[in-house]
């Protein structure tokens, strides 16, 4: 749970009398979290996945942008299997329900990171802005993982990454941390 | 089960090929092929005799099912320990436009330096990817020359040292799954 860094976009703000009428920043203490946020290394010109948990203890909301300064475009992108040919499309937005959670998870949905300006190395980190309806602005940062890993791992712990690690066991291990048997 | 597995294959593939009409002859996937890899080299299928190899074929613009593959087969290879020296993990890219040899070279040997990458000309990879029933085709996303993704068959193939298929592997399995099931297959 120490993988996600979620701050508020503008916390002066907060000291704003009527935070209302001021849409575009999200609360840190306000309805929804962002954990588990893992970005996939990619090499420089090439195309990078992100993938996080929201948490929504509040109203249903919609996730309606993403951005990111280390990629060209960013997208929000569905994986579907037809079939067992595999596409992959674009979306506008996605509902998050009320007090629920979404995960944008390998095989579902992904932030995709089109023309990576740099390389996207293993330990380093990638910051994003997610756009929500009613919450506003967060400002998220996602740790990077091998190409391919499936959770945001840990380099001195395989075994607890938290949410996002359902899609299997051993999946998330990086290199040098297999089981030993 | 694999006849099961087939006919959803076949289903994916929509037009691109058809069997010969009948459910009981030997599955005709694969053959030979002339590609290039990621050294610029020429790289057939005889350059595979010998060896066990699992074919994967997808494309580096894509961010969330290749490199989920590709990492499953590499990190099955690695529990296989000793028999994964008889295996050969190849990927054909299916977006040769993308996909330069260069490019390759990125793409595969951050999952692993055992990787083999190939790619090829249009008409290339379009009779490999026949041979083996895998359909993609572009799917585009804007009206620049780089806007679209591709669509493919995710697919594992377990091809013998003799060159010949032996059987589909899940794409969508885990690499527990996937080292189990190569495990036994092999020697």
């Amino acid at each position: 749970m120490r993988q996600y860094f979620v701050r508020t976009f503008a916390a002066a703000l907060l000291s704003a009398p009527l935070a209302l009428g001021l849409a575009g920043s999200a609360r840190a203490d306000g309805p929804i979290r962002v954990t588990d946020a893992f970005a996939r290394a990619a090499a420089a010109g090439g195309v990078g996945g992100l993938f996080l948990t929201i948490v929504n203890t509040g109203p249903s909301d919609r996730l309606t942008g993403v951005a990111s300064p280390v990629a060209g475009k960013v997208e929000l992108h569905e994986s579907i299997d037809d079939k067992g040919v595999m596409k992959m499309r674009s979306v506008a937005g996605l509902d998050i329900p009320a007090a629920a959670t979404v995960k944008l998870a390998p095989g579902g949905y992904h932030i995709m990171l089109i023309g990576v300006k740099q390389p996207l190395t293993v330990g380093g980190h990638v910051p994003v802005t997610l756009t929500f309806e009613k919450a506003g602005k967060l400002e998220v940062e996602a740790s990077v993982v091998k190409p391919g890993g499936m959770s945001p791992g840990r380099s001195t712990d395989s075994g607890d990454s938290g949410m996002g690690h359902e899609m299997g066991h051993g999946m998330g291990n990086m290199p040098g941390m297999t089981p030993a048997k | 089960m694999i006849g099961l597995f087939l006919g959803v294959l076949l289903l994916g593939a929509g037009a691109t090929l058809w069997l010969g009409g009948t459910t009981t002859m030997g599955p005709a996937i694969g053959g030979p092929f002339a590609l290039t890899d990621t050294a610029g080299k020429r790289f057939t299928d005889k350059d595979l005799l010998g060896s066990y190899a699992v074919i994967y074929f997808g494309y580096t613009f894509c961010p969330d099912v290749c490199p989920t593959t590709l990492n499953h087969l590499t990190e099955a290879l690695d529990r296989l320990g000793a028999k994964a020296k008889l295996v050969r993990p190849v990927f054909i890219t299916i977006d040769p436009r993308r996909d330069t040899p260069k490019v390759m070279q990125q793409y595969v040997s951050a999952f692993s330096p055992s990787l083999i990458g190939l790619t090829g000309t249009d008409a290339e990879i379009a009779a490999v990817a026949s041979e083996f029933r895998v359909y993609y085709a572009q799917h585009r996303t804007g009206d620049g020359p780089d806007d679209y993704t591709m669509d493919h068959s995710s697919v594992l193939y377990l091809i013998g040292p003799d060159g010949k298929f032996i059987a589909p592997l899940r794409a969508d399995a885990t690499a527990e799954q996937l080292a189990a099931d190569l495990s036994r297959q092999l020697p």
